[in-house]
């Protein structure tokens, strides 16, 4: 509030973007001064969407929390769920079998594409063109049928338990991946053709929303928004979980720190995402797929942990204290958005609201996991 | 008794070019819905109606029962003035289009100029509209839109004062009729200068942007500012901003076929007065509906392809590229006509 | 960065008496399961990456996590999160910073005590930008004040809470 006090001067107005906005993916408000079409100084409003899941999580039993996480972010909620499942499995000492975590590989990364398919098309949407939405929507559903066939929803997931998951996937599932992954690998250059290489949304793209490497490392910005700016950073091959290092895949970096960097980063992914797929729906052992000695009631020893897992968005982080009850003493998410939407206000001063709009954008918002 | 039949012959038009605009600003809101849809691989409104051609009609009655609100702290004149400024000029236009060699309400010899009168009233719409509404959105739209009107006017201006050189008269029936057939529309006549084609493409190009359809709908872009100028509007009052808009597209149409395409003249070179049976190939005003609705087909497909250039690229655009070319391209027709005499 | 420089530098930055019943020596011990509330642990501890997900422990008190996140900074970690827990029965809010560098496998965690009743810590905001809305968000759900943070206005709460939700003692 002091900033606008100091920044507002005659010239300048106020100007509400959101809460209620097209563009705002999610109620986030942003308060903008501006000087004509320049902004002169933005400040994201948080809180729209704010449910306190963190006190939630000292009132829950460890299992019963675990419908939270899918409500945060809810387009790569299956994250979420690995993040605070392994986290706790951690904690606790539990192993998970060998075919549990390929089935959590496998379905993870499915929901990685469909995030990143409805990212793409709500980014292009802002962005002015209307039709990729839809079909980016067509390839999502084909994801969305697959995922529930295996876990019962569409959306906010609640799949995994300590110890593996709940439910095997049937038979269709791995020839309906694989069909999925051919169909969208055919797809694909379509999208490039038809967006990536379209001169107006190059033109808005190229050089907009400049973020270097060491804002990101100032602010703590992970996940595509750091790849776009040079580093090289992604958990699964920084702090390795689960079996993704017997996958053999690679993590698209770009040097450009601009929205396009941040956009290809992100379309490179979904072709990295299908070669993961492909290799663990063919190497899928058999075998349970709940850990035999998963106690009933979780009471991990006392202490504190940290899990930090690769969401769609950046390194979604859990910090569980326990005090060997069985409902945690503390439980902190750590969401990637946050940490992604906290250089907005310096990355945009002096920007044109077009362009701030479009960084915005390119930051692959999600207000509920900022909010909690 | 001649005064009387003039009168009777010209409220016909009057009511006949009402309708004609009525009936386009309803049912090019079903053509953009359908065209959309199809490009977005669904299907559009097929419930009212057989294939949903009874949508407008649906439309329109919800919009006329909405409440009509103006925000407090707005000027009422102004709120309320605005769609006017942006539907009148656009039905005034139609008096001087020759829908057919007999089918013109007022056959001016300034026909093409007051057009251009009328279509700069456009603007005052937007900008009346955007202020008065005591938004900011608004105002900044407002703004966008006037900086964007008077940019995109210029290149449109010096390509019709290129075409009006060509015709060598700025009535509008007589300018389709020097287009007899194909070879002679003004689009491919080379002997006035090669770069008739890439007049034709700017003077499209300028009429999307004079009308703010995207990819030059900065001053309504949707996912930046609301709905734009037109945010506060409501039920009528936003029918009638959309009414005005298609009428705008139309009238951007009309010229175009008018004065590049050969208005109704067919592309065989047929003469009015041939038999009958070659009714279809004679021309007419179905040969200048085809022309019409073929390029405002163009202009709702190009409106779902693209997307929104920024605002300087806009700019740019023309100021950096369509004003030095049109006006190359005057300055080369002026001298090829000098030196061929055509 | 260099593990052991960082780990010098923070030992420096420890008290030399540590709280109440010290081991006989402050240093660091490999892998020891130290659970967390326990008063008098060493200052830094090398943890089991394994078993607690971050490779190295260091408590601080308040004045010195400036001093400490300047040393990080210039070793070229990033920050992760700022968050807070409370330890009612002993009557202290713990401030837990996480810290990441992006070419090491590992993590670097900075916790500091500070009394419940009058919960008062320097802020790093001027070091580590991002710890400005962790710091913001730590003090709307504990009360925290972060002397010298630029401006402690509630970020998830609502502007005119006076309330802090994760206190253990907090009654909707």
């Amino acid at each position: 509030m002091s900033h606008l006090a100091q920044t507002q001067t005659q010239e300048t107005f106020v100007l509400n973007l959101g809460p209620q906005h097209p563009a705002t993916h999610g109620v986030l408000r942003v308060k903008l001064v501006m000087d004509g079409e320049y902004i002169v100084h933005a400040e994201p409003v948080l809180g729209y969407i704010h449910r306190m899941h963190e006190k939630m999580g000292e009132n829950r039993t460890w299992a019963q929390f675990m419908p939270n996480t899918g409500r945060l972010d809810y387009l790569s909620a299956l994250s979420y769920n690995f993040g605070y499942a392994a986290a706790v499995e951690r904690a606790a000492g539990i192993t998970v079998p060998e075919r549990a975590e390929y089935i959590r590989v496998i379905t993870t990364e499915l929901n990685r594409i469909s995030s990143h398919l409805l990212w793409f098309g709500a980014f292009v949407l802002d962005l002015g063109g209307f039709t990729p939405l839809l079909y980016a929507f067509d390839d999502r559903e084909q994801i969305l049928d697959l995922l529930e066939s295996v876990t019962g929803s569409r959306l906010t997931y609640c799949y995994f338990r300590f110890g593996g998951v709940y439910n095997d996937i049937d038979d269709n599932f791995v020839p309906g991946s694989l069909a999925f992954i051919k169909r969208l690998r055919a797809r694909m250059p379509m999208y490039h053709d038809l967006v990536t290489k379209n001169i107006i949304l190059m033109k808005r793209l190229i050089g907009i929303g400049p973020i270097s490497a060491e804002m990101c490392r100032r602010y703590g910005a992970t996940g595509p928004v750091l790849r776009g700016s040079g580093v090289q950073f992604d958990v699964r091959k920084n702090e390795p979980y689960s079996v993704y290092p017997e996958f053999n895949f690679d993590i698209p970096v770009y040097h450009e720190c601009d929205s396009m960097a941040r956009y290809m980063v992100r379309m490179d992914e979904i072709e990295q995402s299908m070669r993961i797929i492909e290799q663990a729906c063919n190497k899928l052992p058999e075998g349970p797929i709940m850990a035999e000695k998963a106690p009933k009631i979780i009471k991990p020893a006392p202490g504190d942990y940290y899990f930090s897992v690769e969401a769609a968005r950046g390194s979604f982080g859990v910090r569980i204290v326990s005090d060997g009850t069985n409902t945690p003493y503390r439980l902190k998410l750590r969401s990637p958005t946050f940490s992604n939407l906290s250089l907005f206000a310096e990355a945009s001063q002096g920007m044109l609201l077009a362009d701030a709009l479009a960084l915005m954008g390119s930051l692959d918002l999600v207000i509920p996991e900022i909010d909690r | 008794m001649g005064n009387y039949t003039e009168l009777l012959r010209l409220l016909a038009y009057l009511v006949g070019i009402i309708a004609f605009a009525a009936l386009n600003a309803a049912y090019l809101v079903w053509l953009e819905r359908k065209e959309a849809a199809h490009i977005q691989r669904r299907i559009g409104p097929k419930e009212v109606g057989p294939y949903g051609l009874l949508q407008p009609l649906a439309d329109g009655i919800k919009l006329m029962t909405k409440q009509l609100i103006v925000p407090a702290g707005a000027d009422v004149i102004l709120f309320k003035v605005a769609p006017l400024l942006i539907l009148a000029p656009a039905i005034a236009s139609f008096v001087t289009i020759p829908f057919s060699e007999t089918l013109v309400a007022r056959n001016i010899n300034l026909g093409l100029l007051m057009i251009f009168a009328f279509a700069s009233l456009n603007v005052m719409g937007v900008l009346i509209g955007g202020w008065g509404s005591n938004n900011k959105y608004a105002v900044i739209s407002a703004a966008r839109a006037v900086s964007q009107n008077v940019a995109y006017e210029i290149p449109m201006l010096i390509t019709a004062i290129t075409m009006v050189m060509v015709a060598g008269t700025m009535n509008l029936n007589e300018i389709v009729m020097q287009q007899p057939n194909i070879f002679k529309w003004y689009i491919f006549r080379f002997t006035a200068s090669p770069l008739m084609p890439v007049a034709f493409l700017i003077f499209f190009i300028c009429s999307l942007a004079e009308t703010n359809r995207a990819p030059f709908d900065m001053a309504e872009a949707e996912s930046e500012l609301v709905a734009g100028a037109y945010t506060e509007y409501s039920g009528m009052g936003f029918g009638v901003f959309f009414m005005g808009e298609y009428a705008n597209v139309v009238i951007g149409c009309s010229l175009a076929t008018i004065l590049f395409l050969g208005g109704w003249q067919s592309p065989f070179g047929v003469p009015a007065d041939a038999h009958w049976s070659l009714f279809l190939f004679k021309p007419g005003i179905l040969w200048f509906l085809i022309k019409l609705y073929l390029l405002c087909f163009t202009v709702i497909w190009v409106r779902w392809t693209y997307p929104r250039t920024q605002f300087y690229g806009l700019l740019n655009l023309s100021w950096k590229y369509l004003i030095p070319i049109s006006l190359f391209n005057l300055l080369l027709t002026g001298a090829m006509l000098k030196v061929f005499q055509s | 960065m260099n593990l052991e420089k960082i780990k010098q530098a923070m030992m420096a930055l420890a008290p030399q008496a540590p709280v109440v019943e010290a081991p006989a020596e402050v240093a660091p011990v490999e892998g020891a399961e130290v659970p967390v509330a326990q008063k008098g642990r060493p200052a830094v501890l090398d943890t089991d990456y394994a078993k607690k997900g971050f490779t190295l422990d260091i408590e601080l008190p308040p004045e010195n996590v400036v001093a400490a996140a300047e040393i990080l900074f210039k070793e070229g970690l990033s920050i992760e999160a700022v968050t807070g827990v409370d330890w009612i029965k002993d009557g202290q809010l713990e401030v837990v910073y996480d810290f990441i560098d992006w070419q090491w496998h590992g993590r670097v965690v900075v916790r500091s005590r500070v009394p419940r009743d009058n919960p008062q810590i320097p802020t790093i905001s001027e070091v580590f930008a991002g710890a400005n809305w962790h710091e913001r968000e730590t003090h709307d759900f504990f009360g925290i004040k972060f002397i010298g943070h630029p401006d402690l206005s509630p970020l998830l709460l609502p502007e005119d809470a006076n309330f802090h939700p994760l206190l253990k003692d907090f009654k909707a």
